[in-house]
């Protein structure tokens, strides 16, 4: 009986992959070693060069589809080009990272070829050749466990969920022809605000709340940066205007799993603690000793967060020295 | 301009989620089910589109009886007719079961432009507008901060990891809703009495030409749910000066949490 393998699709953007990709590989090889299969890889829009880069974890085959329309994600071609993959290669399983690309290619690519997606997952287990999975529901208040009636199973992982592997074998690349086929949509511009660690692929967040008092952030954004994190938001900080939109975490904001998360001057409204309660150690700082996120932290320091959080940054750098 | 909505009715985001006796599913009696709050930004931009262009705005909804109220709200936001796809069946859709029950009305609907949620709060997955647009076969923009329509054209401004892209289509165009796209309005009191007298087209599986049977079966099924696992203690670093709970925190970060 022929089988086929697990796909994995990769996501690059200016030449660097993402973070999530190399998840989803090592994701994606664990599945085939389960299955028995084997896993290829996909790199769109970029060459040979830059899909050397992913040769160490875990793909046997690596699929270059390079061409000039694929140099930025376009829904339309890139479920074009994808989907004609899929129908060449015959995957069990498709594996992509569910950063906001993979989300709408994943999501497309599901009605095109009339496969079970899915989303968010952050556990993927299989017993007797059976994928179960499981996903977050209700803005993270609920995991649930899904399972499959149809083939492929797309499966798009949630960043920081899943531990990245190294393989000493390297994958072998084959270049191929792309056709972009019918395409709707035009590309105006793209502006990134480059240097910011993401959210969603975060370590450490440090986030401020309404006890921040004002847009003056800086005391968060020191620590942050000393522990290489990123700077989050509640959504009364957001609405407030004093950060932007994409710092807001929460059920309607990001839903971050960080391995740490430091909550300043944050109640703990359940929107807020459904967009964070995954993350791995939780710390609250806040001078409200009945504030409800210290039933939700695993540390926790009743003060006032402009003289606290300094104080935890001092130590911190005695630590690193 | 025609405008279509694709509207879900979801738990109030406030809700103390429960799991049903079945373990599948959740309690749904003592919950307040609200607009979805993306499709409400949805409707929002729906209605100014309307108020700028002209044209009319149709909310569309897979439910149950209980999502007339959904639907009665936005209209009273001043959306002007509702269709609701009322059947048992639609409980057991899996995201592409719904998409191809929306995407069945939507091909005797004439449209230029429809807006969903770029996800339902529920069951966050993401999927059902984009599906919509590939089964109506259309062009989608998803996570959309900013639009603007110009000579049978769109253009948006979408949220991606650190930025945002802009892009551009022909019209009819399917985008989704990002935050911060609009704030959404209040109903007013005259637009809820105007609402009464708006129409709800009530419609079942056959009415719009479907087989409950097969457009019911998913291909993906919940086995379980559970909660996240509990935090245990909540440790409250006591005593002595700021500077000694500061000193207290970072010490178990480092020696017991191995976080830092
Ligand atoms: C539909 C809907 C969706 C929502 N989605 C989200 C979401 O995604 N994310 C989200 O965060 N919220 C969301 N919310 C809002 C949520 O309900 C809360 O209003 C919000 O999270 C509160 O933010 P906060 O904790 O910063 O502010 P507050 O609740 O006002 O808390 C401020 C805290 O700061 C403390 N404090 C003040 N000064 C200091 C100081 N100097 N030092 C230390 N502590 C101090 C206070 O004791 C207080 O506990 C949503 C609400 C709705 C209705
Ligand atoms: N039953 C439904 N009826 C109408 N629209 C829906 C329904 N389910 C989902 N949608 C639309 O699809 C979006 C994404 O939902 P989901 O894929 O379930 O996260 C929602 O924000 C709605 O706009």
């Amino acid at each position: 009986m022929s089988q086929g393998n697990v796909l994995a699709i990769t996501e690059q953007s200016d030449n660097v992959f993402r973070k999530v990709t190399y998840e989803a590989l090592s994701e994606g090889r664990r599945i085939a070693d389960s299955m028995g299969c084997g896993l290829t890889a996909v790199v769109l829009g970029a060459g040979e060069n830059l899909a050397k880069e992913i040769g160490q974890y875990g793909a046997d085959r690596i699929l270059v589809a390079d061409n000039e329309a694929l140099h930025e994600y376009m829904a339309d071609a890139y479920t074009n080009v994808v989907a004609d993959i899929v129908s060449r290669e015959k995957p069990v399983t498709i594996v992509v990272g569910a950063s906001t690309q993979g989300k709408d290619l994943s999501a497309r690519l599901a009605a095109r070829i009339n496969a079970p997606l899915a989303m968010d997952c952050v556990d993927i287990r299989i017993d007797n050749g059976d994928l179960t999975v499981t996903r977050p529901m209700y803005g993270g208040k609920i995991l649930a466990d899904i399972v499959f009636d149809g083939k492929p199973q797309i499966l798009a992982i949630r960043p920081n969920s899943m531990s990245i592997t190294e393989h000493a074998a390297a994958g072998a690349i084959e270049i191929l022809d792309v056709n972009i086929g019918k395409t709707d949509l035009k590309f105006i511009e793209k502006k990134l605000d480059t240097g910011k660690v993401e959210l969603t692929e975060a370590d450490v967040i440090v986030a401020g709340g309404r006890g921040m008092g004002g847009s003056d952030f800086s005391v968060i954004e020191e620590l942050a940066d000393l522990l290489g994190g990123a700077v989050g938001a509640s959504r009364s900080s957001v609405d407030e205007g004093w950060r932007p939109l994409e710092d807001q975490v929460g059920q309607t904001g990001k839903v971050v799993s960080p391995n740490l998360y430091i909550a300043c001057g944050i109640s703990g409204a359940i929107q807020h603690l459904a967009g964070m309660s995954s993350s791995r150690v939780v710390v609250a700082v806040n001078k409200d000793s009945e504030a409800p996120i210290f039933s939700k932290a695993d540390y926790g320091i009743i003060g006032d967060l402009f003289e606290v959080v300094p104080l935890i940054a001092e130590e911190i750098k005695k630590i690193k020295n | 301009m025609e405008i279509i909505v694709l509207l879900k009715q979801v738990p109030s985001t406030e809700s103390f989620i429960e799991i049903a006796d079945d373990g599948i599913s959740i309690k749904k009696d003592d919950i307040k089910f609200v607009i979805n709050p993306y499709d409400e930004f949805a409707v929002e931009e729906a209605i100014r589109l309307k108020e700028a262009h002209g044209g009319s705005v149709t909310i569309l909804s897979a439910g149950t009886d209980k999502t007339v109220e959904a639907i009665r709200t936005a209209l009273a936001m001043g959306a002007d007719k509702g269709i609701l796809i009322n059947d048992p069946a639609i409980e057991g859709c899996d995201a592409l079961g719904t998409a191809r029950i929306l995407a069945a009305v939507l091909k005797d609907t004439p449209f230029d432009l429809i807006i969903a949620g770029q996800r339902a709060v529920d069951d966050d997955n993401f999927q059902v507008g984009l599906a919509v647009a590939e089964f109506v076969d259309v062009p989608h923009i998803s996570m959309v901060i900013k639009q603007e329509v110009a000579d049978g054209s769109i253009r948006c401004q979408r949220t991606v990891e650190g930025g945002t892209v802009t892009l551009e289509a022909q019209l009819p165009v399917l985008f989704t809703t990002q935050r911060g796209l609009n704030e959404p309005r209040y109903a007013s009191l005259p637009g809820i009495m105007k609402a009464k007298k708006k129409p709800i087209d009530m419609k079942t599986l056959e009415d719009i030409g479907l087989d409950s049977e097969k457009v019911g079966k998913p291909m993906s099924r919940i086995t379980a749910m559970k909660f996240l696992p509990e935090r245990k203690g909540g440790k409250i670093i006591e005593g002595g000066s700021a500077g000694e709970k500061a000193a207290a925190l970072v010490r178990a970060l480092n020696e017991e949490a191995k976080v830092v």
